[in-house]
């Protein structure tokens, strides 16, 4: 294998290769750093599309697969192993994606220490691509506590008043959830004598009984970060004290290292736990669903509003994950970047009224409608991209979710669905109650009057969310044909440990 | 004496002879030019080091047993030449800075790293005791250098007097080991062990006192209350040099003694040490929460890590678990070191007179007067912590690897929870330096912020292949082992 040409390699390690040439620049170039930052997240957007045009969506097994020893350490390899299939390909481009953009969104909010921030940024995409590519247990835990740091930093010096507070919580949170892990992963290396998961996944090495509590170790990791209910209370505090770009990535991409952190390691690795524990799963996201749409629809804060519609969001993503079922599964994949795109998009709008307006509470806005039409139109459609109005991408993959849900054997009964439904109806109110907050009304605020509308830099930033919503929302095949065969193989898996286990 | 015997020593014995003759000069340069002192210790300590790797290579014993040459003294010896050297590196401005300039320092520093290094080789109880005391009596001093404060002198004297129990203690035990084994050497008293011999009461009452006279050498909980204080009053590279230097030849002595001789006593120990372990993790971690002083923080923070390190230690007597029970300890003892004698070099450039500037928040601001300290400082914390993409993840890793393999899943937990609860505290110098406004006054020197920014970045460039010395610490095996 050529390995200077595998493409994980090239799209992994190239915004580091950016992140080194930030380094090289002095401070007071603004822009250079900023078109850097920039067109480095491009390329390696270029390059992770390259990729999907080699991508063979019919495959079910893992693609351009780079294994290089990398720690040799008593009976253990640890292995520099990464590959891509079906599931995190979508994870990827999502990721590659949504940075640009980001970066965009900070041309006029950074000002301090631009230099800092882009290669803060940079390496912490870096640390998320490897997440999603990394098939050694250890590499993935590498990657995984890496992300700390750039994220820590982020929300730290550049967010909002308590800032530090924000960055030391979700610093604090994140590791308690990942040192069980540690020791999950420690003991499945010298139990089974490997941290390769492809060795792992599907091999019913782990007895049931092993697999309940590392079940938990694992669990406890991935539903802080997705969050889960009652495990959430680091997510308003972070997502509203990150700087813009921040809280667009933490919402778009890192929530979502959690949820594939599940679809990648608890279900293949503990599919007896995972069929034995799926109920309660289900029933927390059921109530993280409802509890995330009522504290949301009490927020006067907008950013805090989003943030806890996340909540909500993701409770569907771990709902359908839970069902267990192709639907379900696939449902959540796409809610995923769903959410990603609608929810980015938000924090991009509600970002963009800050800078004009330099605050975020609900009672400040009113009527921009007038002042600022076409601002008013896309964040109009953003919003019900997030509330799941059909013919938008949400509603195809909530419904998916919510049809999987239903049906599903596993979790035995179809009224976490009938409740997670009303979850939909809660999304519509909370977030037309924030649009009518924010747009409709008379105008009641002089300084609102002579609001600046979107400038094209602006527009820029979110047509290309807003084609996806559409192109998803009228024309799904394509997302799920990418990830089908991934899913279904996943799915058999752990349906045969159900039947074993019945 | 032969030819074999001088060999075994010549690590050390390079260092006594370097030193006396550096009394001897310091007389000439004192007045003249007192940077030759530092220089010719520097240039002493990477002579030892260079016969340490080179000379002594192979496993071997001298003076019929005394002296032990095998991997686990060829990993330290070296170790100790290099802390050496570094702690050097972070004297020299700090003495002149604080006008404690005298040639005496160094000379004591060689003859203590001398004893270290023997201490790492000891193949007689004897022999341990001997080094024990030529590798404390000159921290004594040390601690007192800085004379006329009084902190210094009330250092001195706590660590004296409790010193010089412990080493009672130690000699106490050694003495009812003898009365069981009926020798000092430790290959004869381990054939005895294993043979039954010995009377196992008086070989457990003797391991236990031994115990205690090494568990205040390596600052474990319950013997830790000294160091917080100690580390406060002492001269900062005394304190910095005590942090790594004592707590490794410490350990260097509690692995050599009780992997090698009472490994038959591990039914009886092992709880012993697992209790310790967990107890001094614990206090460590959740005392040094509490401290606002920098100095007291890294005493207690280097309280905690003997915690660890005494963990890595606990599945001693499993001879399957043992050569990584030795190599995990040896490569975080490493690790430790490198991140400490970092972190004290930063906090160096940060003391001013009479231990000012050593509170966390007067290091407000550091991260934008003085970037690459701070920078180093930030690694220095992630790697105390345990984060990837430092050395100090792969420390931990290894050490709760061995562990868990050594079936103690509940102490790995503890240390994995212990080690969460110590993220709030090395976090909280991260955003003093970074988050908070402040005009820090940061005493910049060539050689120590060498110290901090050379281990800094070994700190990172290692982690990306800690492969090598993963092999390095799993080779350092035991006589006998």
């Amino acid at each position: 294998m050529n390995i200077g040409l595998n493409p994980l390699l090239l799209v992994t390690f190239f915004p580091l290769v950016g992140a080194l040439v930030v380094l090289l620049l002095k401070p007071k170039w603004k822009t250079a750093l900023r078109w850097t930052a920039l067109v480095t997240s491009l390329i390696t957007f270029g390059l992770s599309i390259w990729m999907l045009t080699r991508f063979n969506d019919i495959d079910p097994e893992i693609q351009f697969e780079l294994n290089l020893p990398w720690i040799t350490l008593g009976n253990n390899q640890i292995g520099f192993h990464l590959g891509i299939d079906g599931i995190s390909i979508l994870m990827v481009l999502l990721t590659t994606f949504l940075m640009p953009l980001a970066i965009l969104s900070t041309w006029k909010a950074v000002e301090e220490r631009i230099k800092g921030f882009m290669a803060f940024f940079l390496l912490l995409e870096v640390g998320m691509l490897g997440v999603f590519l990394s098939l050694d247990m250890v590499l993935f835990y590498v990657f995984w506590e890496f992300t700390l740091i750039p994220m820590y930093f982020l929300i730290g010096l550049w967010g909002g008043e308590r800032r530090v507070y924000a960055a030391v919580k979700f610093f604090l949170y994140t590791m308690a959830g990942s040192v069980l892990m540690l020791a999950g992963i420690l003991w499945i290396g010298l139990q089974y004598g490997s941290f390769d998961l492809t060795q792992l996944s599907g091999s019913g090495l782990i007895p049931a009984a092993a697999q309940l509590w590392l079940f938990g170790a694992f669990g406890l990791a991935f539903a802080i970060k997705v969050p889960m209910f009652p495990l959430h209370s680091w997510l308003p505090d972070a997502h509203t004290e990150a700087p813009t770009a921040g809280s667009v990535i933490l919402a778009g991409i890192l929530l979502k290292m959690g949820a594939y952190g599940f679809l990648r390691f608890n279900l293949p690795l503990f599919p007896n736990a995972t069929v034995t524990l799926a109920p309660w799963m289900a029933g927390l996201a059921v109530i993280g669903i409802l509890y995330g749409a009522a504290v949301a629809y009490l927020q006067k804060d907008v950013k805090r509003l989003v943030a806890y519609s996340s909540i909500s969001h993701l409770g569907f993503v771990v709902l359908g994950i839970f069902a267990l079922n192709l639907q379900g599964l696939q449902g959540a994949i796409l809610q995923m970047v769903n959410h990603g795109l609608s929810t980015g998009a938000l924090f991009l709008i509600v970002g963009m009224l800050y800078e004009r307006r330099h605050t975020r509470l609900l009672e400040n806005f009113g009527g921009l409608w007038k002042v600022v039409p076409v601002l008013g139109t896309l964040a109009l459609i953003t919003t019900l991209s997030s509330v799941g109005l059909p013919g938008l991408n949400g509603f195809v993959s909530e419904f998916t979710i919510l049809l999987g849900a239903f049906s599903s054997t596993v979790i035995g009964s179809p009224w976490f669905a009938g409740v997670a439904t009303l979850g939909v109806i809660l999304a519509a109110v909370y977030l037309l109650f924030m649009f009518q907050k924010l747009f409709l009304g008379p105008v009641t605020h002089e300084e609102n009057k002579k609001l600046k509308d979107v400038s094209a830099r602006e527009i820029l930033i979110l047509t290309p969310i807003l084609i996806f919503a559409f192109w998803i929302g009228i024309y799904p095949k394509p997302f799920f044909m990418l990830m089908a065969p991934a899913v279904e193989k996943l799915t058999a898996l752990v349906q045969s440990a159900a039947l074993l286990a019945h | 004496m032969t030819l074999i015997d001088l060999y075994s020593i010549l690590p050390a014995a390079t260092l006594i002879v370097w030193a006396l003759f550096l009394l001897l000069a310091n007389f000439w340069f004192s007045k003249r030019q007192p940077v030759w002192t530092p220089i010719l210790a520097g240039a002493g300590l990477l002579a030892s080091l260079v016969v340490s790797i080179f000379f002594t290579g192979k496993p071997m014993a001298g003076f019929g047993g005394f002296i032990l040459v095998d991997g686990f003294s060829n990993f330290l010896t070296p170790l100790f030449a290099v802390t050496g050297i570094f702690a050097i590196g972070l004297a020299y401005d700090y003495l002149r800075r604080m006008g404690i300039q005298r040639g005496e320092y160094y000379t004591l520093l060689l003859f203590s790293i001398s004893g270290m290094m023997l201490m790492a080789s000891a193949g007689d109880l004897i022999i341990v005791f001997l080094a024990l005391e030529l590798l404390s009596i000159p921290l004594y001093v040390l601690s007192g250098f800085a004379h006329p404060r009084v902190d210094s002198q009330e250092s001195a004297l706590k660590y004296f007097l409790l010193g010089t129990f412990a080493s009672g203690f130690f000699l106490f035990g050694t003495s009812l080991v003898f009365g069981a084994a009926r020798t000092t050497n430790l290959t004869d008293i381990l054939a005895i062990v294993s043979s039954g011999e010995a009377d196992t009461m008086l070989l457990l009452i003797g391991s236990a006192l031994m115990l205690a006279g090494f568990g205040f050498k390596i600052a474990a909980v319950p013997f830790h209350s000294w160091t917080p204080d100690v580390y406060q009053g002492a001269p900062s590279p005394v304190a910095a040099f005590m942090s790594v230097g004592a707590k490794a030849a410490g350990f260097a002595a509690l692995i050599r003694v009780f992997s090698m001789i009472f490994p038959s006593l591990a039914a009886e120990l092992t709880p012993i040490f697992w209790a310790l372990a967990a107890l001094t993790m614990v206090v460590g971690n959740v005392v040094a929460i509490a401290q606002t002083n920098l100095k007291r923080m890294l005493a207690y923070s280097s309280i905690a890590h003997a915690g660890y390190l005494l963990m890595a230690f606990v599945p001693f007597g499993d001879a399957v678990t043992r050569s990584n029970s030795v190599a995990s300890a040896l490569f975080y003892l490493t690790v430790y070191a490198l991140a400490s004698l970092g972190a004290w070099a930063v906090l160096i450039g940060m003391e001013g007179e009479d231990n000012q500037g050593t509170e966390i928040s007067d290091l407000a601001g550091l991260g934008k007067t003085s970037p690459l300290s701070a920078a180093a400082m930030t690694v220095f914390m992630l790697s105390f912590t345990g984060i990837p993409l430092t050395l100090g993840f792969w420390g931990k890793f290894y050490l709760f690897r061995t562990a868990i393999e050594g079936g103690f899943v509940t102490l790995a937990v503890i240390g994995l929870i212990t080690s969460l609860a110590s993220a709030f505290y090395y976090l909280r110098v991260v955003v003093k330096m970074y988050f908070q406004e402040g005009q820090p006054e940061f005493h910049w020197n060539f050689w120590t912020s060498s110290v901090a920014i050379f281990t800094a970045l070994a700190l990172v460039v290692f982690s990306f292949m800690p492969g090598s010395l993963f092999d390095l610490a799993l080779r350092s095996m035991l006589t006998g082992s």
